[in-house]
């Protein structure tokens, strides 16, 4: 007898959309959430947010309506809950308040999202130096905007962080765009199909217009980024834009480029995993209702590709619709129906995200940056360490890891995975190296012995 | 030396929360976290790496580990996945933590 017939990992977009379909179908659910509130990162703070401002557009205070909705008396939910270890016989183990608990289910959905894609440059270590998502976290959660800001990188989340910073009154000073010419141009052979996804495309041409009439001047297809302290904690910022080094100088430099799927939980548990080749990032291997090679554990949300939040939804929905069909909560017909029309949905925005893929694709100096970039934040290895120990033989990122340290610290990889790759693949000929997704252990969140040593386990 | 927070408090609470911060006491809003505290109170470095380097909080969602600091004698606590209490003490985490300093252990 398990203690839930579900545990969903994750209440953003596609968590909520899966626990309330789940919910409603009759079936028991346990929604585990790390933050303090439902509503993932994209709807961060959403119910502590509403009726205060306008700030975060329409799309944002849309999250209300899945938020209110988990007042199911068939959701348990718990928030602050950090899960560190999943097993493929469906056992959970989670943390709360510094107290471990177990718990068991027929069914995980792991809906535990994205996170930003680490964006390495000389000078991305300094104080001051943050990311976009941060910023926006910040402005949703704590009503904190960024003073004169200079906004870096590429993306949707650039564009629309800046006009939520506009809407704020809190205007960058600039924004400085790693999109080339060529970017665009590859970018158009993806657009017919992307006009099924008109929605998107309309708003993203809305936020470009809010931030050229708000004078935010724009500059493209910038390079060779670097950050350097200057003084009183100010950060002076190189680049070169149209053959021209330039600088800016600015408090709080904002970084993106872009997001990947978050891994860790999927990694550990023995999940199978290929790399996605249009964007650059190690993702499970699921089937379109989001099965994974392990009974019973399915995967929702950009935690298993990057779709964005819209799409969550419907993977959510259509993972919780294949776990009631197979629990026989649901018959054969309904089931058709409903997946059907999920897919239908799924189909049209999706539409959109190879052009998007392509027209925000990542640099290559962010892939393989400068030998003198600080790669792995913890341990404060260099990229020009890497090499040095790939040049001496290394062959993959296990020996990387242990001979250089890189990997090693507090973040257990999650900033310097995906830089790693990006080096091995530039640094070693092509038939020396098996590149697979790296190891993942748990506890996949750092828990004391202490409370390890107090664990109740039958 | 002093820096200026590199942010601006737009929403004003009167639910308030005080604590001591790196020796100062402060008072934010109930329900934020530790790390957002620290960033509307000072621009400078939380953390200090084992190298030296000057760190602040980075990702500010649990990811990068770069905003730890000692909450209330504990080392090594993510300032941004933990909200702020009353009385609560919190110091910069200077290189790595020392063993047997935390309450837990």
């Amino acid at each position: 007898m398990t203690d839930f017939d579900i545990i969903i990992i994750g209440a953003g977009p596609a968590g909520m959309s899966a626990a309330l379909t789940a919910a409603n179908g009759g079936l028991d659910v346990l929604l585990l959430d790390e933050q303090p509130h439902a509503g993932g990162q994209i709807y961060r703070n959403v119910k502590q947010n509403h009726s205060k401002q306008s700030w975060f557009g329409k799309s944002y205070s849309s999250g209300i309506n899945l938020v209110d909705a988990l007042n199911h008396i068939k959701i348990t939910k718990c928030f602050g809950a950090t899960v560190w270890r999943v097993e493929a016989n469906k056992r959970v183990l989670w943390s709360q308040n510094g107290e471990s608990k177990v718990s068991t289910a027929v069914h995980i959905v792991l809906a535990n999202g994205a996170q930003e894609r680490p964006f390495p440059f000389p000078g991305w270590t300094l104080p001051g130096v943050m990311t976009i998502g941060s910023a926006q976290i910040l402005m949703k959660s704590s009503g904190i905007f960024p003073k004169d800001s200079v906004l870096v990188g590429s993306g949707p989340l650039l564009y629309l962080v800046a006009t939520q910073m506009i809407e704020a009154n809190c205007p960058p000073k600039a924004l400085l765009e790693t999109q080339t010419l060529r970017m665009m141009i590859n970018s158009l052979i993806h657009l017919p199909k992307a006009l099924l996804n008109m929605k998107s495309l309309i708003m993203g041409f809305m936020f470009i217009y809010k931030i050229k009439s708000a004078g935010v001047p724009r500059y493209k297809s910038v390079s060779r980024l670097e950050a350097q302290s200057s003084g009183n904690g100010s950060i002076k910022f190189l680049f070169s834009h149209k053959g021209i080094r330039k600088s800016l100088t600015t408090k709080l430099l904002l970084i993106h480029q872009g997001v990947i799927p978050s891994t860790e939980i999927s990694r550990s548990v023995g999940v199978d995993h290929s790399w996605n080749t249009s964007q650059l990032a190690f993702q499970p291997i699921i089937d379109k209702w989001g099965k994974t090679n392990i009974d019973g554990l399915y995967i929702a949300g950009d935690c298993g590709g990057i779709n964005g939040s819209e799409a969550a939804v419907l993977y959510g929905k259509i993972v919780a619709t294949k776990i009631l069909y197979e629990t026989g909560k649901i018959n054969f017909n309904l089931y058709k129906k409903q997946s059907f029309s999920i897919s239908f949905s799924l189909f049209f925005t999706n539409s959109i995200r190879l052009f998007l893929d392509t027209l925000f694709a990542v640099p290559q100096e962010t892939l393989s940056p400068s030998d003198e970039t600080i790669v792995c934040r913890c341990e404060e290895k260099t990229v020009g360490e890497i090499k040095l120990g790939l040049n001496e033989g290394i062959t993959g990122v296990r020996q990387l890891k242990t001979s250089i340290r890189s990997g090693m610290g507090q973040c257990q990889g999650r900033m310097c995975d995906a830089i790693v790759r990006g080096i091995m693949l530039n640094n070693i000929s092509q038939n020396d190296i098996n590149i697979l997704a790296p190891k993942a252990r748990s506890p996949i969140k750092p828990i004391t012995l202490g409370e390890l040593s107090k664990m109740k386990l039958d | 030396m002093k820096t200026d927070s590199r942010f601006k408090t737009l929403i004003k609470s009167t639910n308030d929360v005080n604590f001591t911060l790196f020796g100062e006491i402060v008072t934010v809003p109930k329900g934020t976290t530790l790390a957002a505290a620290i960033l509307s109170n000072f621009g400078e470095a939380s953390r200090i790496t084992e190298t030296g380097a000057l760190r602040t909080a980075f990702c500010m969602m649990g990811v990068c580990f770069d905003c730890l600091v000692e909450v209330d004698g504990n080392p090594n606590i993510q300032s941004c996945m933990v909200l702020v209490h009353d009385q609560m003490v919190v110091k910069r985490q200077i290189g790595l933590r020392s063993i047997g300093i935390s309450k837990d252990d």
